[in-house]
């Protein structure tokens, strides 16, 4: 496996970092960086570090660029197991991020959330939503990707943006495998459109969910993301969804619909990486996400209950 | 009636949804199967999830009907927690 973190990547401008990752040949990973800066997204972390936890063999480059000091704070080359020289001093790492963590578990899970929001300095309402994401997403994995690394999740607070990223990796079955138990998603991009559309779940076909599974989650993230104005990006098998920025709040049951970008000829990805955008700025009211969140949720079950109707035959 | 506190069980951030399976099976229906009515305490519980919400009543809803929300009680539920409560509630009354 090969993987080049390059000078810039984020989720805007992720697919270029995507196309060239060398899923081949899984025992060994090798990591080359850009010889001058390397500014990366959390999720790119997230899932090299999902990565290394396939290999047996990690190779990185020498690591020249000024900035490298970033992935060592973060946590990556500790997660990898490998030396990478860099010295950062203790103070740094008080600053708002999240180094990568792996969470197998719910009891894991409970403790990472109570751990990570101290970490990140936040008012009590710029909390709610992140920690929302990172407990519904992660529970995704623990409960639907069969795992046996868990998820990997790191994130990352940008004074200058005033913005949190966060990136959520794992290297279980994949969306398209989870969504298939039920239904009959012909691709990769087929089955992400399902797992975003609420009240699909891969538990049933049931409307309203299993006991457990509603089918709610991933769309009350996208919700999130698209009501911020923030980008949000799936990616699973060999295709990614990636919701734009819009100036738009209105929500849609469609995640097609949505302003975003799609690639269904990326190399296959074993599992899911999600990655999120939260602008501090311009979170608005979770009260009031909830209530967009309602009227579209209820208008969906609604309509599809409303196409099952049989018809009356007149004749 | 029994009343069930939820931040005692789930802490200010209501998120374990085996948590919330676990509340619904041991204490909720053993309750409603006697007749009697449970009022779900939410005091102290800053902030839930929907699939804390749903793996808690969704379930309930199908087994017992929409009329078994005339024998549950939400104490105490602060804005957003209110809110995930009927998003959930109203697609399980629209539900299969």
């Amino acid at each position: 496996m090969k993987v080049h973190l390059p000078n810039s990547a984020f989720i805007g401008n992720i697919d270029p970092f995507l196309r060239v990752i060398d899923l081949k040949h899984p025992g060994v990973l090798e990591i080359t960086t850009n010889p001058k800066w390397i500014s990366v997204h959390p999720v790119i972390l997230s899932l090299v570090a999902a990565l290394g936890l396939e290999a047996d063999e990690i190779k990185c480059d020498t690591l020249t660029a000024k900035s490298a000091h970033y992935l060592e704070r973060m946590g990556l080359f500790k997660f990898l197991g490998i030396e990478s020289g860099i010295k950062i001093k203790e103070h740094e790492s008080a600053g708002r991020f999240i180094p990568i963590n792996q969470i197998k578990n719910s009891d894991e899970l409970s403790q990472f959330i109570k751990e990570m929001i101290p970490l990140l300095h936040l008012q009590p309402k710029q909390v709610e939503p992140i920690r929302y994401v990172v407990s519904e997403l992660v529970r995704n994995v623990i409960e639907h990707a069969t795992s046996p690394t868990g998820a990997i999740v790191s994130a990352q607070y940008y004074k200058k943006s005033n913005r949190i990223g966060i990136g959520i990796a794992d290297t279980g079955v994949g969306i398209k495998k989870t969504i298939n138990q039920s239904h009959a998603a012909e691709s990769h991009m087929q089955a992400i459109r399902l797992a975003l559309t609420p009240g699909i779940t891969g538990t049933t076909k049931r409307e309203g969910g299993t006991e457990f599974n509603a089918g709610a989650g991933l769309f009350f993230i996208k919700a999130i993301a698209k009501v911020n104005h923030d980008f949000f990006m799936l990616y699973s098998g060999d295709a990614l969804y990636k919701l734009l920025k819009s100036k738009s709040e209105r929500l849609y049951a469609d995640p097609f619909i949505d302003r975003h970008s799609q690639a269904d000829d990326l190399p296959s990805w074993a599992g899911t990486v999600v990655g999120i955008d939260i602008s501090l700025n311009e979170t608005r009211e979770f009260s009031r996400l909830l209530d967009l969140i309602r009227d579209i949720y209820l208008k969906t079950v609604k309509e599809r209950r409303k196409a099952k109707y049989r018809k009356p035959r007149f004749i | 009636m029994i009343t069930i506190n939820l931040f005692e069980k789930a802490g200010s951030f209501a998120e374990n949804k085996d948590l919330a399976r676990d509340i619904r099976k041991n204490e909720i229906i053993p309750a409603l199967k006697k007749d009697q009515n449970v009022v779900l305490d939410f005091d102290n519980v800053e902030a839930t999830t929907q699939s804390f919400i749903h793996a808690l009543i969704s379930d309930l809803i199908r087994t017992y009907g929409h009329e078994v929300l005339d024998r549950i009680s939400f104490k105490s539920c602060n804005e957003t927690t209110q809110k995930i409560i009927m998003i959930v509630s109203d697609y399980m009354q629209e539900s299969d």
